[in-house]
């Protein structure tokens, strides 16, 4: 019980960071009817701003302190962060040791810019070129993008720390009153998850109950039945695009504690992300999340030492299968609609 | 000519020009002048153009006539390196049998792959070739470490038991070799200033490309080549029409797995080693450049964009900042160096930022590759020759245009 | 003798009823017209016969051969040709290849892996295309992309295609839908002139002139039955015929 608990949980925050992306490729394939093969560098993208927002905060000067002096005998020379000496250490401290929280404020400005003039400037040229050269111009920017960031930010993993709140592990399972010692649970996944389950639950919501949403919804089931009602769909597709960005964007930013951020991490996710929403369906949000979350959690179901003991190496393929036998027993995914793209 | 009709023999006699006399067309700078760099006559190149371009003429018959845009093809040409390897370790450093069984694996594996991703297409068919590659990919670095050995790489050893030859002589493992022609022996020719090296090694996958580019000649042209043409055009209409598309795509399927084995086999023969890299998907990513960069469905544009895309790869690569403030030492400093800030991020490792550029650019404004560009001019100067001719006279513009429909 | 076969099909798409019991024999040799308003279910129809649509109940037999169940290329390999209501040829082929590929599906067989032939060698599936487009006067176009024809040359295309496979039984989905008076008026001549070569024809048409221009044969559908069956001449004084178009379409 302990064990499938463990592993339950062990799968979150994979399992967020797949919901989230697949959020976002089926929000703009559904609308745009574009495959978007970047989506995963937007991932990243978010995830080095988190890492671009600490750099800033770090920003230090140099001053002498003739007080102190180093080993080698010579006055010791101390960096201070701009933050610090503007804001007093304590808070200024703060301040950087929250960057990665601070970074949402950051990166949303940062997605929508990048959102906007991908479609505006690319995405929206290819709406009506065949699936094919949407998959390939898209991947042709997925290359583009990582390579800039990796001329900026190097080829190595930049660790970016989690606020010291929530560093560490704390007993879940105790707190649930389990044995202790059992289930052992870092902070930050759970933060991580909590974030994503509030990211999905506004996007679902903003889709429900506003007017725009409404018209977007109609929109995924008909597209060109509500471009005869005289609604002035491609400014709302862009708009779509932005938030997609965002999401994705702030799944990257959020996830920069828990694996450090490198220029490829978007190429991984994304290539698990688009098995995710062919298990889910194709053009089904809530098969998006739903199968996000299953295939993070059966990822973490198969690297059990027990099961990679009995099929070794299943923990590498497991999501690949998945998909595989899902796409040829129920083309259709498990929430997919009828008739979407099931060819 | 060889069952081909005029045009076609013309180009299969470009091709067989081209690679034969490549180590002179490919080194037109003499050795010691600046232009050097910018040679591509040594072997080692000359032998990627070649493999790469098998890879890319394979890959074509599938995308480039039936449309179907596979993302999991360099796992053909892994598995296929990984049996060459084998052959090599187990039977004789012979390359004969390397390259066979090379092909034999890919295809069988082909056949696998394409049995289950062909029950889609579109986008699914994509994901799914992309999800066996990656699986293929993920499985040689973990489980099947002890037939790929994982992350090393599967190289030879002095201790391989080679059956029909030799495990080692002298202390060393023998070269690859063709009947005793050893794959690494070269000819250098010196003439002038200028030197050519004819590498024994090139010349096995030259002509292997040539007899790769006839067949996909001879497939082009065919019945077969035709009902691929169907189904990237119009797939319903074929069915309606009597025909079955799936044995067609299938078959097509196989054959550039087939053709992908034997690129991955010759890579084999001229460097034995194989490693799990070869699978990953950006390197199935790059034959789908090469095809559309040449130019997808024509016979010649993968042949082209793939020795296009492996020359700048070259050149880019070797180019560094020093390279750069030599060019442009004449220009005044301030300038010069602007420039090499500018250009700097797109050289040298920043190859992979040129061509993903690169590769946008072509999607967006030429989709039909370096061939339709190629294409787009000859119309452009036979326009202008035939407004010339309108004024000279109404009736051989006439002629000119019938002769342009031909 | 009877050449097409329909008893009791049967299809619904959820709640609505499309077919309703429909019995239908086509002769051999005739032009046999389905008429009736929109919705009446002869596109659905139409749609059993080629492996479109599975029919819920009921049998469709060609020649005494069943119909339903086999695939579209089995059931065109029996001699069953289609034209679509909107064309649907090879779109970036040559019109003389759009010819080519179904003449050598009917000598191939649906699928042969002859890779290594030239087409250009097929002399008689050549000699068979180019004689078609003659016949149809596309011949002057064999070169032509097919997607940069005018409307009324994709369905002479179309046609020809049909025609270059001998068929013995043709469906035509309302062969002359958005076509000009004059046209429509060529397309009559034409089948009509195809009609000498003896091929059995069905024809949904919306155009009362159409069919009585060409039909020995007509079923009248409404709501998925056949309503009135028989000569032309006859159907058109029917009254059962008037109150299904009820003032739809004069007669």
């Amino acid at each position: 019980m302990d064990a499938i608990l463990l592993q339950i949980l062990n799968g979150l925050d994979k399992g967020s960071a797949y919901a989230l992306i697949a959020l976002g490729l089926t929000l703009i394939f559904g609308t745009l009817g574009v495959v978007n093969f970047a989506h995963g560098a937007l991932f990243m993208l978010g995830a080095f701003c988190a890492v671009t927002l600490n750099n800033i905060l770090s920003l230090s000067f140099t001053t002498i302190d003739p007080d102190r002096t180093d080993f080698l005998g010579n006055p010791l020379k101390v960096e201070t962060p701009y933050v610090e000496s503007w804001f007093g250490p304590e808070i200024g401290m703060a301040i950087i040791q929250w960057s990665v929280p601070l970074s949402i404020l950051f990166a949303i400005p940062v997605m929508v810019m990048v959102g906007l003039i991908m479609e505006r400037g690319l995405i929206k040229h290819f709406y009506r070129r065949p699936h094919a050269d949407q998959i390939l111009v898209t991947f042709g920017l997925a290359i583009v993008l990582q390579e800039i960031i990796k001329y900026f930010f190097g080829a190595n993993p930049i660790p970016t720390p989690a606020p010291p709140a929530f560093a560490g592990s704390f007993d879940f399972g105790a707190s649930l009153g389990l044995e202790p010692g059992q289930i052992i649970y870092p902070y930050w996944r759970l933060v991580y998850f909590s974030f994503a389950a509030v990211i999905i639950a506004a996007v679902f919501c903003f889709l429900r109950y506003t007017t725009f949403g409404m018209v977007v919804r109609a929109g995924m089931a008909d597209r060109e039945t509500v471009g005869f009602l005289g609604i002035n769909i491609n400014k709302r597709f862009t708009i779509m695009f932005a938030i997609a960005a965002i999401v994705a964007g702030l799944a990257g930013v959020m996830y920069a504690p828990i694996n450090s951020p490198n220029y490829h991490m978007g190429m991984d996710f994304l290539v698990l992300s688009f098995v995710v929403v062919v298990v889910g369906g194709m053009g089904s949000l809530a098969g998006a999340v739903l199968a996000g979350f299953l295939l993070g959690i059966l990822e973490s179901f198969a690297s059990m030492a027990q099961v990679v003991a009995l099929l070794p190496g299943i923990n590498q393929i497991i999501i690949y299968l998945v998909a595989i036998i899902v796409l040829l027993t129920r083309p259709r995914g498990l929430m997919g609609r009828k008739g979407v793209m099931e060819d | 000519m060889l069952g081909l009709n005029k045009k076609d023999t013309t180009l299969l006699f470009i091709v067989v020009f081209m690679t034969l006399f490549a180590p002179f067309i490919l080194n037109p700078f003499p050795v010691g002048s600046q232009l050097a760099q910018f040679n591509a006559g040594y072997p080692d190149l000359m032998q990627r153009f070649v493999i790469f371009g098998i890879f890319a003429i394979g890959f074509n018959i599938l995308f480039g006539l039936t449309g179907y845009l596979s993302f999991g093809h360099a796992a053909f040409l892994g598995v296929g390196s990984y049996a060459g390897v084998w052959m090599m370790k187990l039977l004789s450093m012979n390359v004969i049998p390397a390259i066979l069984m090379s092909m034999v694996v890919a295809g069988l594996f082909s056949v696998l792959v394409g049995y289950i991703c062909l029950r889609r297409s579109g986008i699914y068919f994509s994901i799914l070739t992309l999800a066996f590659a990656q699986m293929s990919f993920s499985l040689a670095y973990s489980v099947l470490t002890p037939i790929t050995n994982g992350e090393t790489g599967l190289q030879l050893g002095l201790n391989d038991p080679r059956i029909l030859g030799v495990s080692q002589v002298e202390g060393s493992i023998p070269p690859a070799n063709l009947f005793g022609i050893a794959m690494r022996d070269s000819y250098e020719l010196t003439l002038g200033g200028w030197a050519f090296t004819f590498n024994a090694g090139y010349y096995l996958c030259a002509v292997v490309m040539i007899v790769a580019f006839y067949a996909a000649i001879r497939i082009f042209r065919s019945p077969f080549g035709l009902m691929l043409k169907a189904v990237k055009s119009n797939q319903q209409r074929m069915n309606y029409t009597g025909l079955n598309s799936k044995p067609y795509t299938f078959a097509a399927f196989v054959i550039s797995g087939v053709y992908a084995g034997l690129a991955g086999g010759l890579m084999v023969a001229m460097d034995p080693l194989a490693g799990a890299e070869r699978m990953q998907w950006t390197a199935s990513g790059e034959v789908v450049l090469m095809t559309i960069l040449g130019g997808a469905g024509t016979l010649f544009g993968p042949v082209l964009g793939a020795g296009f895309i492996k020359y700048f790869e070259n050149i880019f690569s070797k180019i560094n900042e020093n390279v750069l403030h030599q060019w442009f030492a004449a220009l005044p400093d301030s300038i010069e160096n602007v420039l090499i800030a500018v250009v700097y991020p797109f050289i040298g490792k920043g190859w992979h930022l040129t061509l993903g550029i690169m590769f946008m650019l072509v999607v967006i404004f030429l989709p039909g590759g370096i061939m339709e560009g190629i294409q787009r001019l000859v119309n452009l100067f036979k326009r202008r020759r035939t407004t010339d001719d309108e004024r000279a006279g109404g009736s051989s513009a006439l002629a000119n245009n019938a002769k342009a429909a031909e | 003798m009877q050449i097409l076969e329909v008893k009791g099909v049967n299809k619904s798409f959820g709640g609505l009823k499309a077919l309703n019991e429909v019995n239908l024999s086509v002769e051999q040799g005739d032009v046999h017209a389905i008429i009736g308003p929109n919705g009446a279910g002869k596109s659905t129809l139409l749609n059993c016969f080629v492996g479109r649509l599975t029919p819920d109940t009921g049998s469709v037999s060609f020649m005494g051969k069943n119909l339903i169940g086999i695939k579209p290329h089995e059931i065109n390999q029996a001699g069953v040709s289609r034209v679509f209501q909107t064309p649907e040829i090879f779109g970036d082929l040559s019109i003389l290849d759009n010819v080519i590929i179904p003449a050598l599906a009917t000598q191939d067989g649906s699928f042969r892996f002859n890779a290594w032939s030239g087409v250009l060698r097929r002399t008689e599936v050549q000699d068979k295309a180019e004689s078609i487009l003659e016949d149809l006067g596309l011949a002057d176009k064999r070169h032509t992309i097919a997607s940069s024809l005018s409307r009324g040359d994709k369905r002479r295309l179309e046609l020809a295609m049909c025609l270059v496979q001998d068929p013995k039984l043709v469906l035509l989905d309302e062969p002359t839908a958005g076509m000009s008076r004059a046209d429509t008026n060529n397309t009559i001549d034409l089948l009509k002139s195809i009609g000498e070569r003896g091929i059995t024809k069905i024809v949904i048409e919306h155009d009362m002139h159409v069919v009585f221009s060409l039909a020995h044969k007509v079923s009248v559908l409404a709501q998925g039955t056949v309503i009135v069956e028989g000569k032309p001449e006859d159907i058109k004084g029917d009254p059962r015929v008037q109150e299904a178009y009820l003032g739809g379409v004069h007669i």
